[in-house]
């Protein structure tokens, strides 16, 4: 984080710019809205529990919108959920950071011809930051796509919201 | 427990004049095919009927038989003129241990069947569904809306017929890929 870099000798203040304390404090403790779609839920979810512990990266369901950070679209995206994930989306405070999980998500995946029901792609209706692809993609594509956003976060300026 | 040789003959002898009949050289089950404005009393006489006594409704089907005819459309898309819709409902005596698998088929242009949600309960969500997907008329059902399209999609469109567009939009959101 290049936060510690510039420690003064006697070890009780440090230096930082506002950017990157922001940005820091950002994203170690992204709070993800307790919500999910279809099976790549469930992949969601067993990130979330023991073995990979999402937690580990300061990522905890929080299930209300307001107090949440990012949004996993973790799942199939019918039209008629559309319109409420969008509602959710507003809903939830800037800075708001979106991971579109799977193929469902990034691009309607199996149901992108006959899937008269599904909405092609959730970046259709919100601005997407991290595309995590696979059918559904497993824990450790999760927090890779987990890590690719923090990175983005990391990089941000306070003027101008990049991710 | 009875053949559904034997239930279609108590069928066409309890109710007179009304247009029952049977296919049996089917692959799969024997089907009896019933008029869709008579169903609900067939059926009632089916669950309490002392021979019969099939008290669950195991599953109802809309289907879209598109036995019509088939003509452009002015945007050269295939649309379906004429023929039937059907619903199909496969019953089981868990008393009697037999079963029967009966089909009401309403024209395509007006397809009304008259709701069995009174006899079983089942036949609820069910109806709602082939209301949804294929649009078939269910009389006299209590609260017959679109179950899992929207219910703001649109009149008349439903997505299990055999010569379904897809709209363009919905709700300001593009559907085709």
């Amino acid at each position: 984080m290049g936060l510690l870099d510039k420690e003064f000798s006697d070890g009780n203040i440090v230096i930082a710019k506002t950017e990157d304390l922001f940005n820091w404090a950002r994203l170690s403790s992204l709070w993800q809205l307790s919500f999910g779609l279809a099976c790549c839920a469930i992949e969601m979810m067993a990130t979330s529990a023991s073995h990979y512990d999402f937690d580990r990266f300061g990522v905890m369901p929080r299930p209300t919108p307001r107090q949440a950070d990012v949004i996993i679209i973790s799942g199939t995206v019918t039209l008629k959920m559309a319109t409420r994930i969008k509602r959710l989306y507003e809903q939830m405070p800037d800075p708001k950071y979106i991971i579109s999980m799977g193929s469902c998500a990034n691009c309607g995946g199996p149901y992108w011809e006959h899937g008269y029901h599904v909405l092609k792609g959730v970046d259709r209706i919100i601005p997407v930051d991290v595309y995590v692809p696979g059918c559904p993609p497993r824990p450790e594509a999760l927090l890779e796509g987990l890590l690719k956003l923090q990175e983005k976060i990391k990089n941000e300026s306070l003027r101008t919201k990049t991710a | 427990m009875k053949k559904a040789e034997e239930i279609f003959e108590l069928i066409k002898s309890s109710f007179p004049g009304v247009t029952v009949e049977l296919s049996a050289d089917m692959p799969t089950e024997p089907i009896i095919s019933v008029d869709p404005l008579k169903v609900h009393e067939i059926c009632k006489f089916l669950r309490d009927n002392e021979d019969c006594k099939f008290d669950s409704l195991m599953n109802l089907s809309g289907v879209d038989d598109a036995n019509g005819e088939k003509i452009k459309d002015e945007d050269d898309s295939e649309i379906i003129k004429g023929g039937t819709l059907s619903v199909y409902y496969h019953l089981h005596s868990m008393s009697l241990n037999h079963k029967i698998t009966l089909r009401a088929s309403a024209p395509r242009e007006n397809p009304e069947v008259e709701s069995v949600d009174n006899v079983w309960k089942a036949a609820d969500w069910h109806e709602r569904e082939a209301y949804d997907m294929c649009g078939i008329k269910f009389l006299n059902h209590y609260d017959l809306r679109r179950i899992l399209m929207p219910y703001d999609w649109e009149d008349g469109s439903y997505p299990l017929r055999k010569d379904y567009k897809n709209p363009e939009f919905y709700n300001g959101m593009k559907v085709p890929y």
